[in-house]
């Protein structure tokens, strides 16, 4: 069967002149860093490959990990993973039925989106940051 | 009810099902590992290997590795059927995620019950 649909509403899909409304930009920053981690996981399995393999790899990988790019593609993994999990618990909240409503996903897009970027900073911090 | 030989489930409902599981084992995983790490800021060798070797957190890891295979499957399923309309394209991008998480779970348990 086909479905001919008669609508006569005018189409935009230029997606440079689109405004995304908050929650439209908190989810396709969840689908973009779900991807990029799963693109990351070599690296995370490297890692941990290395980390694991003996002392001396364990050394060098400390060493390779305090260089300042590959500390930054850490950083930027991480802060992917962060957001991915607070945008993925609002996503659970929101299948229970808490904040379904237009204001309340504002809100959920908003508390994501800032809880996240507090939650990055204190990563970044970790990282660089002597202790 | 639509079913698609492209569907890893029997049914969305399923995948949605998997998702929301496997997120919440993953979701604790990274809260376990979170956690150790901010208990060891001077992590040893010695620390970090006896942890990881430890059957309780290797069953966690392997469950987990599960989980990320499942999780990243519904995932990148979801993302072909958005943006991939020609099943050949989109067929061709399935295999090749499936083929990719599939390597990854083998070089996962490889690592784990290899040190």
């Amino acid at each position: 069967m086909v479905l001919t649909v008669e609508d006569k509403r005018p189409v935009n899909l230029d997606l440079t002149t689109i405004k995304l409304p908050l929650p439209g930009f908190a989810s396709i920053i969840h689908r973009v860093t779900g991807f990029a981690i799963f693109l990351a996981l070599p690296i995370l399995l490297w890692v941990l490959d290395q980390s694991l393999m003996n002392e001396g790899s364990f050394d060098a990988l400390q060493e390779t990990l305090n260089g300042f790019l590959v500390k930054l593609i850490l950083f930027a993994i991480l802060a992917g993973l962060i957001f991915h999990l607070v945008a993925g618990v609002k996503h659970l909240l929101m299948d229970a039925g808490i904040g379904e409503t237009l204001e309340g996903a504002r809100r959920g897009a908003g508390i994501t989106i800032v809880l996240s970027g507090l939650l990055i900073l204190i990563a970044g911090a970790w990282l660089w940051l002597p202790m | 009810m639509v079913t698609n030989v492209t569907n890893l489930g029997r049914s969305g409902l399923s995948d949605w099902m998997m998702q929301r599981i496997t997120a919440v084992v993953l979701g604790a995983y990274f809260i376990m590992m979170l956690g150790f790490f901010a208990c060891h800021p001077q992590l040893s060798y010695e620390q970090w290997h006896s942890f990881m070797g430890n059957t309780a957190v290797r069953i966690a890891s392997l469950i987990s590795f599960l989980a990320v295979a499942g999780h990243a499957w519904v995932g990148l399923w979801t993302i072909s059927t958005d943006y991939f309309k020609p099943t050949g394209i989109r067929f061709l991008f399935q295999a090749a995620c499936g083929l990719a998480l599939m390597v990854y779970f083998v070089w996962g348990v490889q690592i784990l019950w290899g040190f």
